[in-house]
């Protein structure tokens, strides 16, 4: 049963320095027994990824919905600081940089190499709109001093300057920083996925110049982009969330 | 006795000349590895070095809880002592136990496959581990943390000036290495398996670690983003969950145990996977029942996502929600209950041997059971009121954890040894490891119901005196306890250089990994096999012929 003469064979595996003697392309793994088996494996655990991260905002949107129903007041008075504008404006670049991702992973797919760069290339620059966009966001918090933990202040709700605002009793006014501390908890977590997003863009923009993905290897182009896509979903929950319902009629 | 274990002859008997473990030498070729079977040994070292460590932490509870005062360490160094003592048994050892080691190792020569899907992603789940366990290192070398192993808010978030965050830190690293071997292990069933490996011809191990991945890549999630939120209400002076800013301490705890009450299915899940193997192979029977048993460990894991607020029933939650929580956790007790009825009927008519992981698993089905059945005490209301927070609880959930799946981990590290060493352990003295560690357990541990039942409440260093009787036999039993587990982890290693030579299939058992040389090459089959026949099919492996063993390796 012991077969030496087996164990003793020449072995691709683990032999990475041997020429190559065999008809797979050069991106397959070895442990995978063909190419089509790779590729949905790939797609799977991404798709298995993106529920752990359902599951990991999952507690977020837990948080928010129980406070959004106990003080729903200073909801929607914290609701109403924030800038429509930017916010809208916000959610239209990542929606483009969705399009420029899918883009990008069609691209791969027509194996154009100069295309793939350019919609990459695209979708960084989109991509950091949003964050720079945010950034402004944040910076506007800081000069209202609506930034929870850091020099947060219940003036602007007490006794709001904006003529259709309802002032809010001190005690309720107080919990406005628990809408705060969320809206920067979701939105920071957010930004955090887009940040590691851009940073592995331009890794791929890097080997997709040296031609990585336009020889059928599309597959961590096509994950890439399922991961934006899902950062871009996030997004479109906490847009209405954060920002539209309930704001003055 | 009558024994099936079958060895080659020890006089001609040589290990392969090739193997995963000889394929390449040196630290780096193991650091850097990418084969599953060399990642299960890297855990297997680490996760014994944190069972160490939690164990000697265990004896100083035990020890302090010998005499009624606090007299061996000061009281709040003692909550130190119990926080580290479980925060590191749970997340460090008994989470990843069995499935990132046996599980790592087994899985994909279960499924006939070269190796899990994701290679690169099981070491950096490693490396995550060590992170964490590196970083719940560092909290015990800088002063411990004192909030039991729950993180209690507000305590954890406002009260203690203990290191909280770096713990917390920790923790989120190690569940995100068990959210990647879970990820990796779904995706490997679901898409390596080999031709013919249909789900219902899967090793019920297999299931046992389906459904243990699920729990895994669902529930972990949400502790992590439970800690980052901890973090920064401690950093950041923040009230998510503090009264008196408006949060709110019983979201934590629904958080929390929304991940922490499935954990222990992450943690017992896998010891059932491992017990219907060797149930099996020394019953010389096919598991009794196999859809129930393979859907039971789906059932667990569904249903216990649903039962977390059965640890809050003391909290001030709503009694109507505690009413369904309350069935639904009883609920729990029909698919466990289900297990163990075919495992007794695989059992039934099987021609018993008593080699020593056997032994571990009659352990196992004896104390889960009875750490299953307590379990319904505390599932009832009423009774809940009167034994939570007391050693009622805390000797239930060790029957579970320790008696089950401890005994269980024991068993399958027994059971595949010879697969991943090539050599077997020495029967004789594993077989006395095995009672000295079943008796201690018994005495350690059921004096605690007593003592609970009693009012002894847990987590307090000093403890009237007409309790201390029960309180020196549970210490007394630790110490035989602890000769149980220190025999292993000296004879295993002695058995590496003097053990006898295993040969492929020493329990002549069914699975694809014994059909294959022990220790397995690097690439697991030299040919990817074709699966023709159910699983624990010990028909087809009495005819099987010459070429088939060829062909699968």
């Amino acid at each position: 049963m012991d077969s030496p003469s087996i164990a003793t064979t020449p072995h691709e595996l683990g032999s990475s320095g041997l020429p190559h003697a065999h008809d797979h392309p050069a991106f397959m793994r070895h442990h995978f027994e063909d190419i089509g088996q790779q590729r949905e494996a790939a797609s799977f655990g991404m798709w298995v990824f993106l529920l752990t991260e359902i599951m990991f905002f999952g507690g977020l949107f837990c948080a928010y919905l129980i406070f959004r129903n106990w003080y729903h007041p200073a909801f929607v008075a914290g609701s109403n600081t924030l800038d429509i504008t930017l916010g809208t404006t916000n959610t239209a670049v990542l929606i483009g940089s969705s399009f420029t991702m899918a883009m990008a992973v069609y691209s791969a797919e027509m194996r154009r190499k100069g295309q793939l760069v350019l919609f990459l290339v695209l979708t960084i620059l989109l991509g950091g709109v949003f964050l720079g966009i945010k950034a402004v966001e944040y910076h506007q918090k800081y000069v209202d001093h609506h930034i929870p933990g850091m020099n947060f202040s219940i003036q602007e709700f007490v006794h709001p300057t904006n003529p259709k605002a309802i002032p809010l009793a001190p005690d309720m006014a107080e919990k406005t920083q628990l809408y705060f501390f969320l809206y920067f908890a979701m939105t920071g977590m957010h930004a955090l996925h887009m940040i590691i997003g851009i940073g592995l863009l331009l890794f791929m923009v890097a080997r997709a110049s040296r031609g990585a993905y336009t020889a059928g290897h599309v597959i961590p182009v096509e994950n890439f982009g399922l991961y934006w896509h899902f950062v871009d979903i996030v997004w479109i929950f906490l847009f209405p969330l954060l920002y539209l319902i309930s704001r003055y009629r | 006795m009558s024994t099936i274990v079958s060895l080659p002859d020890q006089s001609t008997a040589k290990l392969p000349a090739k193997s995963y473990l000889n394929q390449e030498y040196g630290l780096k070729s193991w650091l850097l590895t990418g084969d599953h079977k060399r990642i299960a040994m890297l855990y297997l070292f680490s996760i014994t070095f944190f069972f160490v460590i939690g164990g000697v932490l265990a004896g100083l509870i035990r020890l302090e809880l010998l005499t009624p005062p606090a007299d061996l360490m000061a009281t709040d160094t003692y909550n130190k002592v119990f926080s580290m003592h479980g925060i590191i048994m749970i997340f460090l050892f008994l989470v990843p136990s069995v499935p990132a080691t046996i599980g790592n190792f087994l899985i994909p020569l279960m499924v006939g496959a070269r190796d899990l899907a994701f290679p690169k992603i099981n070491l950096l789940s490693w490396y995550l581990y060590m992170g964490g366990g590196l970083l719940v290192l560092a909290t015990m070398v800088l002063g411990g943390v004192d909030t039991g192993w729950t993180f209690t808010t507000p305590l954890s978030t406002h009260y203690l000036n203990t290191h909280v965050v770096t713990a917390a830190m920790g923790i989120f690293l190690a569940g995100f290495s068990s959210i990647f071997t879970g990820l990796n292990f779904i995706v490997t069933i679901h898409r390596m398996r080999c031709p013919g490996m249909t789900w219902f011809r899967l090793p019920l191990f297999v299931w046992g670690h389906y459904a243990t991945s699920i729990i895994m890549i669902l529930g972990t999630p949400v502790l992590a983003i439970t800690l980052v939120l901890v973090a920064l209400e401690r950093t950041m002076n923040i009230g998510v969950f503090d009264p008196s800013k408006g949060g709110d301490p019983l979201l934590f705890q629904h958080l929390f145990w929304f991940y922490s009450h499935p954990a222990v299915y992450i943690m017992i899940l896998p010891g059932m996977a491992v017990i219907s193997e060797v149930i099996s192979t020394f019953s010389r029977k096919r598991v009794f029942g196999y859809t129930a048993v393979a859907f039971s460990s789906v059932a667990i894991a569904v249903f216990g996502f649903l039962v977390w607020e059965h640890h809050m029933f003391i909290m001030g939650v709503s009694q109507y929600s505690a009413l369904v929580f309350s069935l639904l956790t009883m609920l729990v007790a029909v698919p466990s209950a289900i297990k163990i009825f075919n495992w007794s009927m695989t059992l039934y008519k099987g021609s018993i041997t008593f080699e020593t992981p056997m032994l571990y698993a009659f352990g196992f089905i004896g104390l889960f059971t009875i750490g299953g059945l307590t379990g319904i005490f505390l599932a009832t209301l009423g009774m809940d009121v009167h034994l939570t927070e007391t050693y009622f609880i805390v000797a239930h959930f060790h029957f579970v954890m320790v008696g089950g799946m401890l005994m269980a981990y024991l068993a399958g590290v027994h059971f595949w040894w010879p697969k991943m060493t090539g050599r077997m352990y020495p029967e004789a003295i594993s077989k006395t490891a095995a009672v000295i560690t079943f008796i201690g357990f018994i005495v350690t541990f059921f004096p605690q119901f007593i003592l609970g039942y009693l009012g002894m409440p847990r987590r307090y260093a000093a403890y009237p005196a007409d309790f201390q009787v029960l309180n020196v036999f549970s210490t007394a039993g630790a110490s035989i306890l602890g000769i149980g587990y220190l025999l292993p982890m000296l004879y295993l290693p002695w058995s590496l250089k003097y053990g006898e030579i295993a040969g492929d299939n020493p329990w002549q058992a069914t699975g694809l990994e014994w059909q294959i040389q022990s220790p397995p090459l690097t690439e697991n089959f030299s040919e990817i096999p074709i699966m023709d026949h159910e699983a624990y099919d010990y028909e087809w492996l009495a005819n099987k012929t010459h070429h088939e063993v060829q062909t699968v390796g």
